[in-house]
């Protein structure tokens, strides 16, 4: 449907004539195409800018003057940038010292948390970990029965000592998660929360309440591929509201470009760490930055 | 805002609210256009008149003509039927719930048809809001056929005797041939015992310019004749939808405001169209 950018950066090159640098008419050309390109793959605007702006210097240097194929050397650039940016510094989860470690996920409504809990426990169960996950979700219908058939399939243990459907406080189950998983000898806890408006003032203060009183090593921001130019404001008010370290990039078996992977990497720092790409348990990976540069430019 | 002329930064603050809305390059390009040749055209100065206009143009987008009326009532012997699609997560169950809310709050009988049989606890979502809005639901065995669920249900609502029977389905991408293939089955089973009166795509207010796919795909295989935007309570605006209704002429009919029960109104082009501007222009 769309243009990719090598189709749409060749258009602007094609009146170029040999080597030599680049006009500022060619440079405005080049980066107002690379714009239309972040737009179209949900980029959001004002990370647009400060990705074009870094870009824009490059063009103009040498690498791009002196290149046989402007356009290619143009893109390679945009790619460059973008794997930057969205890989930096990649690292592994990390571990309590004493005690358990625990997982706590935080996101929008219909994100992927719960599907992602039964996936991350399988994948830490596989290396040797024995994981429980916790029903801190006690407001959305049946999100607790939903997590036990997750954790029925992934073969974990789970606690779920409130019924839900608006009957117990999650805050009480999470504390409470960390008794029992030191006696049932679980070496990893994953909390379950129920999704929430980063806007709801309530709500987030409740995910902070969860999060003080279990003491997560890593907290992990679940985000839909599909989203669109909210990613920015969402992802704003969660590490305000909560703080996170690590983000989880959700339906990726979709063909949505989830350019939300730029916004939310640029505007809070933290990493990317994995991906869901599917409904299945197994359908979980690290995540690949070069992978996902390649998808937000349609190549 | 209160700059007398229209400069530069009055256009470019317009094209900014409309992409950060998600209306999109294409549509966003298209309707500064048309505002430009009709401020000239016009001899619009202030930046008043020029917020009037857009909102003009952003309304005239979303055709105010079309007929948004929810088709909940029985056209022959039998129950109406609604079937509720969309891809993952974007509220489609709960979509369900607070519509037999409201049909129930009109004197109407509802019963609900859980088609979702993939989900973990999805029918159990279904009944819980069977349960809290008085509706009861017509469930399968989990990892059953959601088509013979769904003729199930509507044959329920026969035997029963109720005017509405609402069908609500597994999420599913619409890039997944088998899922998509599994929803035209759904579609034609239910209708041998009945037209469907409705098929709503609900669509979640955060999701970026892949709702134009989305409702491209589920159109095609489902017949949809009405779009829910739900999550309109968060700080998304939805602005994917005036493509949808440009590019397939589905009207929005319903939007989410919440978790809750009453958290259901109909579309309003001119309130959708003030909320996406805000305050910006
Ligand atoms: N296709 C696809 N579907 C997914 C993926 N991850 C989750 N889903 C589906 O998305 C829907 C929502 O997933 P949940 O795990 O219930 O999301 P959640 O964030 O826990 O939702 P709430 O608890 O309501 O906020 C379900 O239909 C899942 O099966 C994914 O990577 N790909
Ligand atoms: N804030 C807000 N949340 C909503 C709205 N509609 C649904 N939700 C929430 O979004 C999440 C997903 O809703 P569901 O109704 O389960 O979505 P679904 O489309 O049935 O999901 P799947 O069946 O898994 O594809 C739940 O946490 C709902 O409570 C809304 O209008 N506003
Ligand atoms: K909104
Ligand atoms: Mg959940
Ligand atoms: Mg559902």
């Amino acid at each position: 449907m769309f243009d990719t950018l090598s189709d749409r950066l060749n258009k602007v090159f094609t009146g170029l004539r040999g080597k030599g640098r680049l006009s500022p008419a060619d440079i405005d050309a080049t980066a107002r195409e690379i714009r239309i390109a972040l737009l179209e793959a949900d980029v959001a605007l004002p990370v647009v800018r400060q990705f074009i702006a870094a870009v824009k210097e490059r063009a103009t240097g040498e690498e791009v003057s002196k290149a046989l194929n402007p356009a290619q050397q143009v893109i390679k650039i945009v790619n460059e940038e973008l794997i930057q940016i969205l890989g930096g510094e990649t690292r592994r989860l990390q571990f309590a010292k004493t005690g358990p470690t625990v997982i706590m996920l935080a996101g929008l409504q219909g994100a992927g948390k719960t599907t992602l809990a039964g996936k991350l426990a399988r994948f830490l169960k596989d290396q040797g970990h024995a994981p429980v996950l916790v029903a801190a979700d006690l407001q959305r219908p049946n999100a607790v029965n939903q997590l036990q058939v997750v954790g029925e399939r992934a073969g974990v243990a789970v606690y779920a000592p409130q019924p839900g459907n608006g009957v117990g406080d999650p805050v009480a189950v999470a504390k409470d998660s960390i008794e029992f998983a030191l006696r049932a000898q679980h070496d990893m806890v994953i909390v379950d929360t129920a999704g929430r408006l980063g806007i709801d003032a309530d709500m987030m203060r409740q995910a902070a309440d969860i999060r003080d009183a279990v003491q997560p090593q890593e907290i992990l921001f679940v985000v839909d591929a599909m989203v669109g130019q909210d990613a920015v404001n969402t992802a704003e008010a969660f590490q305000s509201g909560v703080g996170f370290t690590g983000v989880v990039l959700t339906k990726l078996d979709g063909d949505a470009r989830g350019g939300a992977a730029l916004s939310v990497r640029s505007v809070t720092g933290q990493p990317i760490m994995f991906a869901s790409n599917g409904e299945k348990l197994e359908d979980f990976d690290v995540f690949h930055p070069d992978r996902m540069a390649s998808r937000i430019l349609g190549m | 805002l209160s700059r007398e002329r229209l400069d530069d930064q009055a256009w470019e603050e317009i094209e900014e609210a409309l992409l950060t809305a998600d209306v999109g390059v294409r549509s966003t390009t298209e309707i500064v256009e048309r505002l430009r040749t009709r401020t000239q055209v016009l001899g619009t100065r202030s930046q008043g008149e020029l917020r009037a206009l857009l909102s003009e143009e952003l309304v005239a987008a979303l055709q105010p003509q079309m007929d948004r009326t929810l088709h909940t009532i029985s056209t022959g012997d039998g129950p109406a039927v609604v079937l509720v699609v969309g891809v993952n997560g974007t509220g489609k169950t709960t979509t369900c719930g607070k519509l037999a809310r409201v049909l129930v709050a009109d004197g109407r009988t509802v019963l609900l048809g859980a088609a979702d049989t993939f989900r973990a606890a999805a029918a159990d979502q279904l009944a819980t809001w069977g349960s809290r809005v008085g509706a009861s639901t017509v469930r399968g065995p989990e990892g059953g056929d959601p088509a013979s669920v769904a003729f199930e249900a509507v044959k329920a609502g026969w035997d029963a005797g109720v005017d509405t029977v609402l069908i609500d389905t597994a999420g599913r991408l619409h890039t997944k041939v088998g899922l998509m293939d599994e929803l035209g089955k759904v579609k034609r089973v239910v209708e041998k015992q009945g037209p469907i009166n409705e098929t709503l795509l609900v669509l979640d207010a955060t999701t970026g310019q892949n709702g134009l796919v989305q409702a491209r795909v589920f159109t095609e295989v489902a017949d949809v004749t009405g779009v829910v935007l739900t999550k309109l309570d968060g700080t998304a605006k939805g602005g994917i939808v005036i493509s949808v209704q440009r590019e397939l002429g589905v009207p929005v009919k319903l939007i989410g405001l919440g978790e809750g029960v009453d958290d259901l109104a109909p579309f309003d082009p001119e309130q959708f169209v003030d909320a996406l501007l805000g305050d910006v222009v």
